[in-house]
């Protein structure tokens, strides 16, 4: 029994750096599965800023436009519709845009470059659904102090039409707005701004 | 004829000992108590159905194409123009709720007669293990159609692991592959949903049998029938899992089956709930449709990640919530600090609370299938509504009860009034 117990310390430690050998390199052959999962060179090739013709958008229109995959909405805003921006302040989370993600020119009580252009990702910031317009007359649906504004329909978050958040929502912030410049009267670039930067 | 086949066995025998050996210790020399009851059914169906979604989905993978440009068409093309491609897509739909339904029964059991206490641990944590990856192979496998639900529930799920904080947002990219979801992720979902997880699930289920065989099962009264032998050594309450159960089994998987091809035949899609009306549309990126839920089997986690407001400016806290919700079932064991297993000798507040319990998890689930507007508002105001919505503020009351249940667990599990346990099985 106590020659069983007697321990070849030689042999123990070629087994241990042995193991840990084996373990390195374990590791190591594991990093070529992992990083295969990452986005591919020609995913990440994709992305250039896209053009967007707007000239013959009526006055409460919404488009929506595909850029990088994501769906980016043009409104053109009525007037009661930016008359609303105020009205909600009191009931948003982050009025002032603080916390949320735009350019400098869109960080203005419209978020916008020009009060009746909005440009935003239809991208709702809490898990990625897309909402949906839901204009002043959806009272029955959303309730009678409804102002007009937007609905996620996977949880329930309520934007107003420069895409602010609701309190009492999931979302945590506002709708992004994404680099764009408006070019003469009619059409638009989005993605990349005059600075040339890219969002 | 009987003495050739006694003869060819004896020639595996003697070869191959561990085949009888092994039948003889998983069925006909496994020893399970006698009073099994209609809760017991439930483990074999979860066997069954997991051996029809195997070869159902074997087949399905024939014809369909792990491509953004083709998934959606060739599932159409299983539906209409393979021969017997629609039942065999049926099979797999019904297939995968009836998995559920089987496993939450199976799961529910062993809350009733407190099977997962010691010495069963493992076999809980092993069950829930399974359960946690049933939810991922659904999950993956609802990507594959390509449609408009799997299209943007699979951008919800992907986005919950974006919420966690510092890694999230590449954590995200590294399971997408892509900035959005896109063909990327559904061919790694395919291969995740048709050789990866099935692997897991499997080596799980073994695990699973084996640790339950080597403690044996528990029963209706929670008694221990390995602690009373015979002289031969066998449990006094005690019978041979082959033939008894078997036998009963089959009856079970009989009727089930029966209930199965009903809902397969006349009602495969069951209204919206098993497959859902906008799958139906292919995927859109740009459009999320009116109306989205998740399948039936997710909702109750679902409306605990939806009732959480954002704390913080992050919206972790309502993940970190669902993620909770379902993790916390691994702890269950340590949790109950009853004397008595079985709900038959418990007291009134285990029994109080474990009904709580089963209403805020049905409510929770009805009320992830509705918009949150389905009950309308409150009709006054308040500083701390946050939100009028009657609904939402339901299920953050439901979601406290869910997790008072398991939080509260030791201590009203401890302070319960019990009833003596007998020495033997009932009835």
């Amino acid at each position: 029994m106590n020659d069983q117990e007697k321990v070849d310390h030689t042999r123990r430690n070629l087994v241990v750096a042995t193991s840990v050998a084996g373990g390195a390199a374990a590791v190591g052959a594991a990093l070529p599965f992992v990083a295969s999962m990452l986005p591919s060179e020609r995913a990440k090739a994709a992305g250039a800023p896209v053009e967007a013709d707007i000239a013959t958008m009526q006055p409460g229109e919404l488009r929506v436009f595909e850029w990088r995959g994501k769906p980016v909405w043009v409104i053109r805003r009525t007037q009661e519709m930016i008359d609303s921006l105020k009205a909600v302040v009191p009931n948003l989370t982050d009025p002032q845009s603080k916390s949320s993600q735009q350019p400098g020119y869109a960080r203005n009580e419209f978020r916008s470059q020009k009060p009746e252009l909005m440009v935003m990702e239809g991208v709702c910031t809490h898990l990625g659904c897309s909402p949906q317009l839901k204009p002043a007359d959806a009272k029955s649906e959303m309730g009678g102090d409804w102002v007009g504004g937007f609905y996620c329909p996977c949880h329930g978050s309520k934007f107003d039409y420069a895409g602010r958040v609701f309190r009492g929502a999931p979302a945590p912030t506002n709708l992004a707005v994404p680099a764009y410049t408006i070019v003469g009267v009619s059409e638009l670039v989005n993605g990349e701004d005059q600075e040339g930067k890219r969002t | 004829m009987a003495s050739r086949l006694q003869a060819l066995w004896g020639w595996f025998d003697s070869r191959m000992p561990t085949l009888g050996e092994q039948w003889r210790i998983h069925a006909s020399e496994y020893y399970a108590p006698k009073n099994f009851n209609f809760w017991y059914f439930f483990g074999s169906l979860a066997l069954l159905v997991l051996v029809i979604q195997i070869l159902s989905g074997i087949f399905l993978t024939m014809n369909y194409k792990p491509d953004a440009n083709l998934a959606f068409g060739s599932v159409e093309y299983i539906m209409r123009d393979v021969s017997g491609g629609w039942i065999l897509r049926y099979i797999h739909s019904t297939g995968s709720s009836a998995f559920f339904v089987v496993v939450y029964l199976h799961m529910f059991r062993a809350m009733l007669y407190g099977s997962y206490h010691r010495p069963r641990e493992l076999v809980w944590i092993f069950g829930v293990l399974i359960y946690l990856t049933l939810m991922g192979e659904a999950f993956f496998g609802y990507l594959l159609p390509w449609g408009q639900m799997s299209y943007w529930g699979a951008q919800v799920i992907v986005n919950l692991f974006g919420t966690v904080p510092f890694i999230g947002p590449d954590l995200a990219l590294w399971i997408r592959g892509d900035y959005v979801v896109s063909d990327a992720t559904l061919n790694r979902f395919f291969a995740l949903h048709v050789i990866a997880f099935p692997l897991v699930l499997l080596g799980l289920v073994v695990a699973h049998l084996l640790a339950l065989h080597d403690v044996g099962s528990n029963n209706p009264d929670g008694v221990e029938i390995k602690k009373l032998k015979g002289t031969d050594g066998r449990p006094l309450d005690g019978i041979p899992f082959h033939p008894y159960y078997t036998v009963k089994d089959l009856l079970g998987s009989v009727v089930f089956l029966a209930i199965f091809c009903a809902v397969m035949f006349f009602v495969p899609e069951m209204g919206g709930y098993f497959l859902e009306h906008n799958n139906f549309i292919p995927a859109d990126p740009l459009k999320t449709p009116q109306h989205i839920a998740p399948v039936w089997y997710f909702t109750p986690y679902y409306s605990i990640l939806r009732a959480v407001p954002p704390l913080f400016n992050s919206q972790f806290p309502g993940v970190l919530a669902m993620a909770i919700a379902t993790i916390i079932l691994l702890f269950l064991p340590w949790l109950d600090r009853s004397p008595v297993k079985s709900i038959r000798y418990r007291g009134v507040l285990y029994k109080s609370w474990l009904a709580a319990f089963v209403v805020v998890f049905v409510v929770l689930g009805y009320l992830g299938v509705k918009p949150t507007t389905v009950w309308g508002q409150f009709g006054f105001n308040a500083f701390f509504l946050d939100t009028k919505e009657v609904a939402t503020w339901v299920a953050r009351l439901c979601t406290v009860v869910y997790f008072l249940f398991f939080i509260l667990m030791p201590w009203y599990t401890a302070r319960d009034k019990v009833l003596p346990v007998p020495e033997r099985v009932t009835a």
